[in-house]
């Protein structure tokens, strides 16, 4: 019968598309007490989970439980702590001798030497191995010979590295970097054992570090599970059993298995639901300043944007937008109105002060005389210019451009440019293909004032996108760097950041928070100045 | 039949082609993916010079397309940003999808076509019309509304389900997503099945059958249905293809880790290796369904031959 082998067919189809599938899964429960695990949302990192390559908070939550590094910022303060180093000592700001305290290993029993650590650089900044941090380690001496420019690299390793002793070495600067100690709690410069240059596929899949948690079980994509290392040397033990991080697929959903007990972290609020957040966790949510700051860049390489007295015209701007209303309305707080260009992070002794004064208050009268003394908006209209797929950028700059027009009396002012995708957004930004101004954000490495402004400001730097130039500011900044005595180095770089006030060189908008809610499983949770949670203080009920 | 099928599988040939190419300019019109590596700051010019590279990406854009429909047939999808194969996210997210596909496809099959079986043959009843009402509403209401609410009811009002389905995504922590996926689809397949059946229910054969003095659920079974069955078929069978590249709404709400979830990453991401190999097995899925389809209509139909 010609119907029934069809059927036949069609029943085999289903069959295979059946046993295909076929496939089950457990589930896990953590105890209480000391031994308890902790379940948190989580993100897919972009890039391999190594030191040098993680440049995104995803990635950086695993390297911060499995790393410790010379350096620790401390979670509160956010000031840099000797964790692994003994002393690193220095009498010209260039040549550094570092030593590294005895009796750290790795959870494989690798012993922590000064070879992890020089390893662990020149493999960070080979170009070959395409590592995205690279750059930190570019004012190591021999940098441009592993990492040029253009062409292939001359050497394999770094002639400013020098082991000398097994737990001694010496880094040569190619400058004067007082600060640079500072910088070494970053997660690029953790020290990396053996296995992972012998194997460093097998390692990926599992990584090995020396910090408060070892890596269980990892299934990309998924999940992690990290389970305290009992033998840990440091001091700052894990104080709970655990952590499972678990990849959501949207912070909404992170959000609802929360407030449904099934997840016990979450670190990223969504916007959608910051307005219920008092109602649904009460004192279990977190709102705390963190080292990142919004700002207005401008398109300083377009002539039109480039014109001796602008400056007003800039400062004009800033003075068009209503910070206090917008955090207030948009952001639910979780946003701080900006009186300078760092953030409160870094306390008054670390630089933060209110350089802007006025220039950062809105006043509608003073904006229209201003934009119109600085020879008013280029063109009559200006496209602010912003990545509309992720962090809900359109409401804000909206609402940047309602003030504006309104303070200047002006329907046309100022419109917002969507770009629909981040890489695409970047693109535009990196090329210079944007002809107003653009939105940027700015997470800090390491909690310096210098993190704050030399890569942004000075001339031609890395992430200098506007492509602002001040000779003023430029020398402001070496003299800062080269300066030993932290304190007047500080005020340096806030003479500097005055210089940046005068032109307006980006309008400074917001602090970001860190936010975070947790169940009623776990306490003392908080954020660390780079919004991560201090996974290592988390208690289990 | 055997010819019938091979002519079908050669016209795959290039429409697979088509659409590939298709799929793979379109993520290339994007831009640029490397500058979306670094955050909000510039990758350093050498480190991006070097994996534009190593992705092929500083080719032209036809060779490029070579290359990778090339390494496609060698088994080779390419890799993702993070370092993982593309072949290595399938494997993951494909059998998530097929199930939670199943769990959907399933839902329409019974609950559809017995809705639509029971309205047909009562038509104008007051289950006529509120079932009418019930999938007028249904199909009003956008998916992620539904979703949402459903989600929050059972999730966490009432605790019944849990809200999030773990990675390991099995049947049973499917179902509601499951549900919620179909229910657009549900409410096409009960209309679909109504008109058919109303329709049908006058026609000789029915008549004839009843007028021989069959039983009357052999003839609903046996003769009404089955011939009514044949566009509610196509529908399911090109809905199979919707369904499991359509899911990305569902699966972002439900956490499901699937095809859509990896596709929604794979754009945000610009990640050309991703969007373009999961979309490659995409339209093979599509291509094959439609051609289960019409084998199927065979067996629905015993007048229709292949040739």
């Amino acid at each position: 019968m010609r119907g029934a082998t069809h059927a036949k067919w069609a029943a085999l189809a289903t069959a295979v598309a059946l046993a295909a599938t076929a496939c089950g899964g457990g589930d896990d429960s953590g105890g209480g007490g000391a031994d308890g695990i902790v379940s948190s949302s989580w993100g897919d990192p972009q890039n391999p989970l190594e030191p040098a390559n993680t440049n995104e908070v995803q990635g950086g939550k695993v390297l911060d439980m499995i790393f410790r590094g010379l350096k620790r910022y401390d979670p509160k303060t956010g000031e840099a702590k000797d964790m692994l180093a003994e002393k690193i000592e220095t009498t010209d700001s260039t040549n550094f001798t570092i030593t590294v305290k005895d009796g750290w290993t790795f959870s494989n029993g690798e012993k922590v030497t000064a070879q992890s650590f020089v390893d662990a650089w020149n493999y960070g900044a080979a170009l070959k191995n395409n590592q995205k941090n690279a750059y930190f380690f570019g004012y190591i001496e021999g940098y441009d010979k592993v990492h040029p420019e253009k062409g292939e690299a001359t050497a394999d390793t770094m002639s400013g590295l020098k082991v000398t002793g097994p737990r001694t070495f010496t880094v040569k600067l190619t400058q004067k970097f007082s600060t640079f100690p500072d910088t070494l709690g970053y997660a690029a410069f953790a020290p990396l054992p053996k296995a992972f240059f012998d194997d460093r596929d097998a390692w990926l899949s599992k990584p090995v570090g020396n910090g408060p948690y070892t890596v269980d079980s990892y299934s990309k994509g998924s999940q992690m599970e990290l389970k305290r290392w009992d033998d840990y040397p440091g001091d700052d033990k894990a104080q709970n059993g655990g952590i499972t991080l678990k990849v959501y697929t949207d912070n909404n959903t992170a959000y609802t298995d929360l407030i449904a007990g099934n997840l016990d972290l979450v670190d990223d609020v969504p916007a959608a639901q910051l307005k219920n957040v008092s109602a649904d966790l009460g004192d279990r949510y977190i709102n705390t300043p963190a080292g990142i700051i919004q700002t207005l860049s401008f398109p300083f390489y377009d002539d039109a944007w480039n014109k001796p007295g602008q400056e007003k015209l800039r400062q004009g701007l800033s003075r068009a937008i209503d910070r206090e209303q917008i955090t207030e309305t948009i952001f639910q707080k979780t946003r701080t109105p900006a009186v300078d260009w760092t953030s409160p992070v870094l306390g008054e002794e670390g630089g933060f002060k209110d350089v802007c004064g006025d220039f950062c208050k809105y006043d509608a009268a003073e904006a229209k005389k201003l934009v119109a003394e600085g020879g008013g908006i280029p063109g009559g209209t200006m496209r602010i210019s912003y990545n509309a797929d992720t962090g809900s950028h359109k409401e804000w700059v909206d609402a940047v451009c309602n003030s504006i027009n309104r303070a200047l009396g002006d329907n046309k002012a100022c419109v917002g440019n969507p770009i629909g995708t981040f890489a695409d957004y970047r693109n535009q930004v990196t090329t210079q293909k944007l002809d107003g101004p653009f939105r940027a954000g700015w997470q800090m490495d390491y909690p310096l004032i210098q993190n704050f402004l030399q890569p942004l400001y000075y001339t031609n730097a890395s992430s200098n996108d506007g492509k602002y130039t001040s000779a003023e500011f430029d020398k402001l900044v070496d003299q800062a760097n080269a300066e030993t005595d932290i304190p007047k180095a500080v005020g340096l770089f806030q003479q500097a950041e005055e210089v940046l006030r005068d032109d307006m060189g980006a309008i400074p908008l917001w602090y970001q928070n860190g936010s975070a809610g947790y169940s009623d499983r776990v306490e003392n949770v908080a954020l660390n100045p780079f919004s991560v949670p201090v996974y290592d203080q988390i208690k289990v009920k | 039949m055997g010819r019938y099928v091979i002519r079908r599988l050669l016209q795959m040939i290039p429409v697979f082609f088509g659409a590939t190419l298709l799929i793979f300019l379109m993520v290339n019109v994007m831009g640029d993916p490397i500058a979306g590596l670094c955050g909000d700051r510039a990758c350093d010019p050498a480190t991006a010079a070097r994996l534009r590279q190593e992705f092929g990406l500083d080719k032209p854009v036809w060779q490029q397309y070579l290359t990778y429909m090339g390494n496609v047939f060698t088994g080779d999808f390419g890799t993702a940003f993070n370092g993982q194969p593309v072949t290595e996210l399938m494997a993951n997210a494909f059998p998530v999808t097929i199930r939670l596909t199943l769990v959907a496809i399933l839902f329409e099959i019974v609950i559809g076509i017995s809705l639509g079986v029971v309205t047909g043959l009562k038509r104008g009843r007051p289950v006529d019309t509120t079932v009418l009402l019930l999938t007028l509403v249904v199909l009003s209401v956008p998916t992620f509304v539904t979703g949402l609410l459903v989600q929050l009811l059972l999730g966490v009002k009432w605790g019944w389900i849990d809200p999030a389905v773990s990675p390991a995504a099995t049947f049973d922590e499917l179902i509601v997503p499951g549900l919620v996926l179909a229910s657009v689809s549900l409410a096409y397949v009960t209309r679909l099945t109504r008109t058919s059946i109303a329709e049908n229910k006058r026609a000789d054969y029915v008549r004839t059958a009843i007028a021989k003095g069959l039983p009357r659920r052999r003839v609903v079974s046996r003769h009404l249905l089955r011939n009514s069955l044949i566009p509610v078929v196509t529908f399911i069978g090109a809905d199979v293809g919707a369904l499991m590249g359509g899911a990305i709404v569902t699966e972002r709400i439900f956490n499901i880790h699937g095809v859509g979830y990896q596709l929604y990453q794979g754009i945000v991401r610009q990640n050309t290796q991703t969007v373009v190999g999961f979309v490659t097995i995409l339209v093979l899925i599509f291509l094959l369904a439609n051609l289960l389809v019409d084998l199927l209509y065979a067996v629905l139909d015993p007048r229709i031959r292949y040739a």
